[in-house]
């Protein structure tokens, strides 16, 4: 069993709900992050979603794109995020991490290249923002052969037919964008996230995660009352950017306390 | 070179179904946006086989564009250069002094038939920001327009002019503040505000069907030169010219010529400081395929694939990607790309402007400034097609800052 089927097995066992942080590799300094993923973890993180800097990260909005900047200051790229999973791999072989990012860098790589080192580095998932289905045909095959879950986005705007076509593709988790808009955006309306996670719930048995729009403890508890898991980025990536200049332990302790706080609302 | 398994008609009916051309375009966008998309496909393909969209277009590109723009022999400028003939096609005297409009025009129908009330659009040198304020004042839409912070400083005149006709100009603070991250923002807005807004993508970019529609209606250009070429030339020209930052104005030009094979294509990008230097903004001519902004196309990248900033005089040429169907004509070889500079590009505005007095805007100064080497290689009886794609008044603040000259307050 994966990592992260293992993860959400346990969770379900004990009627748990994944607590899932995003943040950019690199951010706000390359010497952060591992300390920070551990950080997070402590604090109660089941998965750690982390981010792949990107000169043009289009779906996001001004907080998490403001974190690929500074990341990309210190010319973080998929080659260093790599290395800091294998850093972060030799004090936690349990966590499952996932690297969200876009197509360009995993291109410039090369899929095998990247699908080879991505398994060795102990990764667990892939997201690639601008890969729909469509477009993620091979990719998703050589990170299969490494046992690599491919996760795809479902989002509000999804067709029904289109979600079913999705979720036969996914593996790992599906991705629940709770919004139409760019991460960290305001307009959350838990009601009709709640209505949807119960028909996508209808068409698979993969876990469902719910992300873009969850600030603080109270909303993530609302988001995950249908889901199995929350995600939560801008929170803490503005954290990030924020205490730049703090000693990294300041900075682990505040971002991971974020997480602190959600995961007792969570349970 | 022409990829002999391919034939000119393959090559022209290019993309297939899902937007591809040979190995590139596609739709490379977060999936929020695939429905927009898809109902934007279906729209367009019921509404491209209604013979009565297309008169609606041709209606207004007569009578608000004032089309067809002529095709003029630079009599004087071709025989100083003691060359091939050369023929300017005068997208400059187009309303809003560019090609741009020909596909606002088009979009704008689509929005309208889709009954959006707010488009939004990016722009670099602004003109697209323009002609995309113009239609919008036209239609009575809502109109944002996207602009990089440091190109809202190189092109004040345009930021003017989108205000008065309406508009909502927005400065984009993020990335290089040039046009590539114009295109992340209005990307990022399309995505917020999906259900009733119509994104006119400016070139012929994107996800698909971007680069097929913003193409087709770009095509009047080449379809009016092909017919003028034949009245007043009594045949096709031997070569087509025209400047490339994301390729409208070049594959509006080419496309109707593509089957014809002794017409050859030379697309001409933004060599910057030159080549050698890294700095500049020329994907075919130094660059690798990659994704970005919903396509996969040549692009000016790092090794880690992250996109390089761009270097150009010409605000409309500074992007490091270009349009997916010239990346497969670069391929198959039906098409050349070549690169000039900027000093190239400055002399080629004074040429025109002395010789023929006609002042092009510096992005058409570099299909110029190359028409100019190339027709030296070419002999009298010989004919080539450039696209002056726009006219310089929008460029005289830059052109007098490098003289050294304040035109302010001079009015
Ligand atoms: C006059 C003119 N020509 C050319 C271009 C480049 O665009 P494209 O390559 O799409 O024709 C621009 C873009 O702003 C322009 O204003």
């Amino acid at each position: 069993m994966s990592r992260i089927a293992q993860v959400m097995a346990d969770l379900k066992a004990s009627n748990r709900k994944a607590l899932v942080p995003y943040i950019v590799a690199g951010d706000p300094t390359p010497s952060h992050t591992v300390a920070l993923m551990h950080g997070l973890v402590e604090a109660g993180a089941d998965i750690i979603e982390l981010g792949v800097p990107f000169s043009d990260p289009m779906a996001e909005g001004p907080s998490i794109a403001r974190g690929h900047e500074r990341a990309l200051e210190y010319r973080v790229g998929l080659r260093h995020v790599l290395d800091m999973v294998t850093e972060f791999r030799t004090n936690d072989s349990k966590t499952p991490v996932v690297l969200m990012g876009y197509a360009n860098p995993i291109e410039r790589m090369g899929y095998d290249v990247f699908s080879e080192r991505a398994y060795v580095a102990g990764i667990d998932g892939v997201l690639t923002v601008d890969l729909p289905p469509e477009e993620s045909g091979a990719l998703a095959e050589t990170l299969q052969d490494r046992g690599i879950d491919t996760i795809f986005l479902v989002s509000p705007t999804t067709s029904d037919q289109r979600a079913k076509e999705i979720v036969k593709n996914a593996s790992g988790y599906i991705y629940y964008v709770s919004l139409k808009g760019v991460t960290g955006a305001a307009n959350l309306d838990v009601d009709e996230v709640s209505e949807r996670i119960n028909l996508l719930r209808s068409y698979t048995d993969l876990p469902l995660c719910v992300g873009f729009g969850i600030k603080d403890a109270e909303s993530a508890k609302a988001v995950s009352s249908a889901a199995d898991g929350a995600v939560v980025g801008s929170v803490l990536v503005n954290a990030c950017g924020e205490l730049a200049h703090a000693p990294v332990s300041e900075l682990v302790s505040q971002v991971s306390a974020i997480i602190g706080d959600m995961r007792s609302a969570l349970g | 070179m022409i990829n002999k398994d391919l034939s000119l008609k393959a090559i022209a009916s290019a993309p297939d179904a899902l937007g591809r051309f040979g190995p590139y375009g596609g739709r490379f966008v977060s999936e929020t946006l695939i429905a927009a998309l898809d109902e934007l496909r279906d729209t367009y393909e019921k509404l491209s086989n209604d013979a009565a969209f297309w008169a609606e277009f041709d209606q207004d590109l007569a009578h608000y564009v004032g089309r067809p723009s002529p095709l003029y022999h630079a009599k004087r400028w071709s025989d100083e250069v003691g060359g091939a003939q050369i023929y300017l096609k005068r997208e400059d005297l187009n309303h809003t002094g560019a090609h741009k409009v020909n596909n606002t025009i088009g979009q704008a129908l689509l929005a309208k038939h889709m009954g959006k009330p707010r488009i939004i659009a990016e722009t670099g040198a602004g003109q697209h920001g323009v002609a995309s304020a113009t239609v919008a004042a036209r239609l009575g839409l809502e109109c944002h327009v996207f602009m990089g912070a440091e190109d809202i400083k190189r092109q004040a005149l345009n930021v003017y002019r989108m205000k008065l006709l309406g508009a909502n100009v927005v400065s984009v603070e993020s990335g290089s503040k040039t046009l590539k991250d114009a295109m992340n923002e209005a990307m990022r807005d399309w995505v917020t505000n999906v259900d009733n807004t119509y994104y006119i993508i400016g070139t012929a970019a994107g996800p698909h069907p971007y680069p097929k529609l913003v193409r087709d209606f770009q095509s009047v250009i080449g379809r009016e030169a092909r017919r003028q070429s034949l009245e007043q030339i009594g045949r096709l020209p031997d070569a087509l010219v025209a400047c490339v930052g994301g390729g409208s104005n070049a594959i509006g030009l080419f496309h109707p010529f593509i089957e014809d094979e002794g017409v050859e294509m030379y697309g001409v990008e933004a060599g910057g400081d030159g080549l050698e230097t890294g700095r500049h903004a020329a994907p075919l001519s130094d660059g690798i395929p990659g994704v970005l902004h919903g396509n996969r196309t040549y692009l000016m990248e790092d090794e880690d694939g992250q996109i390089i900033e761009t270097h150009s005089v010409s605000a409309g040429l500074d992007y490091p990607g270009v349009g997916p169907e010239h990346s497969w004509l670069k391929d198959v070889g039906r098409a050349k790309y070549v690169a000039i500079n900027d000093d190239e590009a400055m002399a080629g505005f004074r040429k025109l402007t002395r010789i023929e007095g006609i002042m092009p805007a510096l992005e058409s100064a570099h299909a110029i400034a190359y028409a100019e080497k190339l027709a030296k290689t070419m002999t009298p009886d010989q004919n080539i097609v450039v696209n002056l794609s726009g006219r310089g008044d929008k460029d005289i603040l830059t052109v007098a800052a490098m003289d050294g000259i304040s035109v302010e307050g001079q009015s």
